[in-house]
């Protein structure tokens, strides 16, 4: 086993640059397959994505210090609370502007904005950070390299959620009715799925995604102001290079975008942001309905 | 040569194909009158000619020039115009304001961000006789919303006429026209210079009949029947394709 | 033309002459430099939504990345004034360099139409605002950069708010002429062509695509001049300037003014500025009123203040009137 003993340190710092980096694409995952799942549906981009996350992870972070809660149940609390929260945003304004998408996107924007104040204003200008759950805190050491317990959970969470998402979309009647709707929203109509009810399933959906995210990634990212808005693009980037709708495209977006992002955090550290453009430019150029989206007929 | 020569032209939706293998071979100056059911093809063609759609295989050619692989707009300045089976007119604007942009649509100030387009005399003195020869002289000022269905029919065939066409696709002009209206449009189409070379969609039969010098009868997405008026009426397939089902 | 239009006209022509001699003489009146600088900061805001609304209105297409644009143009006068360049040649960069901008941010996203644009522009604008952020080398992170003084044209010194104000209304003049000119213009006529009906125009031999990235070139250059003065005006940048706040900002000012209309963005300007300005006097949550007025505007009064206000007062009057009768 000699060879392998003589791994050297620069290629574990490889190594764990890529385990960060998969496990940001499992962040990524939780935030932008709701994200392309409404857009696949209701054709509106969610705005208040990013928003939903950092609410989460609000919420989560406060269970978790002040109210003494286990880690997990305070996930479940912060994936609830922000399904409630995209609940009454879908019901009570949405609604109303059906059929004027632009209206839409400008409302989740303004309450993008909304939230973000909100946040300061209750939980103040300061990084919240949480400590990871005890039984998954530590690591392992295999093969020379270090494996961060945490990180690994995470990556297994988001496999495991890809895999129900999957068997929900393909497997289930609920899931039947969303693809047919994400393909055809008239023709879903009028076979008589009652479409209203299913974007508001979508999008409490997304956002339950969104805010749990929000909670598993605060222990890596912490909660800070500003993060909605750090995540947001993120999720765009990810949904313009996967495809909307598609949930292999999120998946493999996000991977890719976690990948750039992390290896561009650390050798360009201050053109990280920018060098997510790449990957869309090149998609926008050659494939612009994404790299799994459908053509537009 | 022919005006229009269409060869081989296949388009599919997803795995549906809606025409295949179409021939047409337009002269010069005539008039053609292209029918069939509902979901014939019929439409679909006309985008494939005018360049809305792409097709997946065969050529186009007008003149002799092939276009399959030209832009819409392209189609456009070669003397290509058509008008619509729904009407797309530009609903906020006045007659003469969607006759001038039609006019603008092959000028090359379509392109100057100086000069003012409500003193283009010249262009407006255009669109203003486009006008006149479709019968809405007098409401040029009008706006669009104003208008009747019949009108705006009309007022597509001056968009198109203006333009001043090699080759003229009109889809469906006398459909959801009241007789009356019929009549006018009817007499507007026979009073079209044979310069102008014309392919008509029509679904109803008696309605355009006597217009046509050549008659095509498409269905299911290919030409089942071509001939003169009289060689398609005796036809006895066409009588099945409308009467069969 | 008959006495009452004339007499319209008359009455318009004075109303607007009015309102000149007003917007011309604001150092004059108005109490204190402070608020003069306020009164500048909103000329360059109505350029800057002038530029957005170029696209909203006419060409049918929101942008939500345009505070990319005018950061690019801000930091890049500010970058080249700190490494030296006279002002002259610092103002023709920050042009340039935010055209090349523009044209890359008008490529990409002018693959898609509607949301998709939206989404595109949105990332375009926040790429810009990471980099703002993180290039700390050029852009100084966080902290900013400072401009070290104001241009002196013609030997004018703009070093007094008055002056600065003057040069930006004469700035803010010519770019609204300009505006005038392009949107009443042949092209303009195409431009809005395409915006209602894209597939009709390019059957009519437009270049929908090509007078689409027109536009939103002469967008961009609005958005440079716009994003020059304010580096001038507050002689200092920093990121929050291309956060996605001030790409919603002018989106806001021009749906609320009235998008579509020459006077609209300047309005929407004026009054989301006055309300920015008496709010931060009481309260310090700018962000929350942006997002409340913007989800107040949609919902209620989507064709913007001054139309809606109009309309609410039509309909307030018709029920009263029909109210005595019922």
């Amino acid at each position: 086993m000699a060879p392998l003993r003589a791994i050297t340190p620069g290629v574990s710092m490889w190594t764990i640059l890529a385990i960060n980096s998969v496990t940001f694409g499992g962040l990524l995952f939780l935030l932008s397959a709701g994200f392309s799942l409404i857009f696949g549906l209701m054709r509106v981009p969610n705005l208040t994505h990013g928003s939903m996350f950092m609410l989460g992870g609000y919420i989560g972070s406060t269970a978790i210090v002040t109210w003494h809660l286990p880690f997990w149940l305070a996930a479940a609390l912060a994936a609830a609370a922000v399904a409630v929260f995209g609940g009454v945003v879908e019901r009570l304004l949405l609604r109303r502007l059906a059929g004027s998408v632009l209206a839409q996107v400008l409302v989740t924007l303004g309450i993008a904005f909304m939230v973000s104040d909100f946040c300061l204003m209750v939980w103040g200008g300061d990084p919240i950070s949480i400590d990871t759950p005890s039984a998954l805190s530590g690591g392992t050491r295999t093969l020379g390299v270090y494996f961060p317990t945490y990180r690994i959970a995470i990556i297994l969470i988001a496999v495991v959620i890809a895999a129900l998402l999957w068997a929900l979309l393909e497997r289930t009647r609920l899931g039947a009715m969303i693809r047919a709707g994400v393909d055809d929203p008239e023709m879903a109509r009028v076979v008589g799925i009652r479409v209203s009810r299913l974007f508001t399933v979508v999008f409490c959906l997304g956002a339950a995604l969104a805010g749990f995210g929000g909670i598993m990634g605060a222990p890596i990212l912490s909660v800070y102001p500003g993060l909605d808005f750090a995540m947001l693009p993120l999720a765009l980037v990810v949904v313009i290079l996967g495809g909307t709708g598609s949930l292999i495209g999120s998946l493999v977006g996000s991977i890719v975008i976690g990948f750039i992002y992390n290896f561009g955090l650390v050798l360009l550290p201050q053109l990280a942001y920018f060098i997510l453009f790449l990957p869309m430019v090149v998609v926008l150029v050659l494939r612009p309905q994404g790299l799994f989206g459908r053509a537009a007929p | 040569m022919t005006a229009l020569a269409v060869r081989d032209l296949q388009k599919s939706f997803g795995g549906l194909r809606v025409t295949q293998q179409i021939h047409l071979e337009i002269a010069p100056g005539e008039r053609r009158l292209i029918i069939g059911p509902n979901g014939a093809g019929k439409t679909t063609l006309f985008n494939l000619i005018a360049g809305d759609l792409r097709p997946d295989g065969g050529s186009i050619a007008l003149f002799g020039q092939p276009i399959t692989r030209l832009p819409a707009r392209a189609r456009a300045h070669l003397g290509l115009a058509r008008t619509y089976q729904i009407i797309t007119l530009f609903p906020k604007d006045t007659l003469l304001r969607n006759v001038t942009l039609s006019l603008l649509g092959l000028s090359r100030l379509r392109w100057n961000p100086l000069a003012r387009l409500d003193r283009q005399a010249h262009l407006i003195a255009q669109a203003e006789s486009a006008l006149a020869r479709v019968g809405l002289g007098a409401m040029a000022h009008r706006s669009l919303a104003e208008t009747s269905y019949g009108e705006r029919r009309r007022v597509e065939i001056a968009m198109a006429l203006a333009q001043n066409p090699r080759v003229l696709l009109l889809d469906e002009p006398f459909a959801g026209l009241s007789i009356d209206e019929r009549g006018e449009v009817k007499a507007l189409l026979a009073a079209i210079p044979r310069d102008i070379t014309i392919v008509m969609i029509e679904h109803d039969m008696d309605v355009a009949l006597d217009f046509a010098d050549r008659i095509s009868v498409m269905h299911f997405g290919a030409i089942a029947v071509e001939g003169t008026r009289a060689e398609v009426v005796a036809d006895p397939r066409t009588k099945e394709i409308y009467l069969g089902e | 033309m008959n006495a009452r239009q004339g007499a319209f006209q008359g009455a318009f022509r004075g109303t607007f002459a009015v309102a000149l001699l007003l917007v011309a003489s604001v150092p004059l009146w108005v109490p204190g430099s402070y608020y003069i600088s306020v009164a500048s900061e909103v000329l360059i805001y109505a350029i800057f939504t002038l530029s957005v609304d170029l696209l909203i209105g006419y060409a049918g297409l929101v942008s939500l990345g345009h505070g990319g644009l005018f950061s690019l143009a801000a930091y890049t006068v500010a970058v080249c004034l700190g490494a030296g360049f006279g002002h002259f040649s610092a103002i023709l960069l920050a042009i340039a360099i935010t055209l090349a901008g523009t044209a890359v941010f008008a490529a990409l996203s002018l693959r898609t139409t509607g949301v998709g644009f939206i989404m595109i522009t949105l990332a375009l604008g926040q790429i810009m605002w990471g980099l703002a952020y993180r290039w700390v080398g050029l852009t100084g992170g966080d902290n900013g950069i400072s401009v070290a003084s104001r241009p002196a044209p013609f030997g004018v010194t703009l070093a007094t708010p008055a002056h600065f104000y003057d040069a930006t209304l004469i700035v803010f003049a010519l770019c609204l002429f300009a505006y005038w000119m392009f949107v009443n213009s042949a092209f303009g006529a195409s431009l809005k062509g395409t915006r209602d009906q894209p597939r009709r125009m390019s059957a009519l031999g437009y270049d929908v695509w090509l007078i689409r990235f027109c536009a939103f070139m002469f967008s961009g250059f609005l958005a440079a001049v716009a994003g020059i003065l304010f580096a001038y005006r507050a002689e200092f940048i920093s990121p929050p300037t291309a956060a996605l706040t001030a790409s919603a900002e002018p989106v806001l000012m021009a749906i609320s003014g009235g998008s579509g209309t020459i006077l609209g963005p300047v309005v929407g300007a004026l009054l989301v500025e006055i309300v920015k300005n008496v709010a931060s006097a009481y309260i310090s949550r700018w962000n929350m009123m942006l997002g409340a007025i913007f989800v107040l505007i949609v919902m209620f009064m989507p064709e913007g203040l001054v139309p809606g206000t109009a309309r609410l007062v039509r309909r307030l009057r018709a029920r009263r009137s029909k109210a005595p009768a019922t």
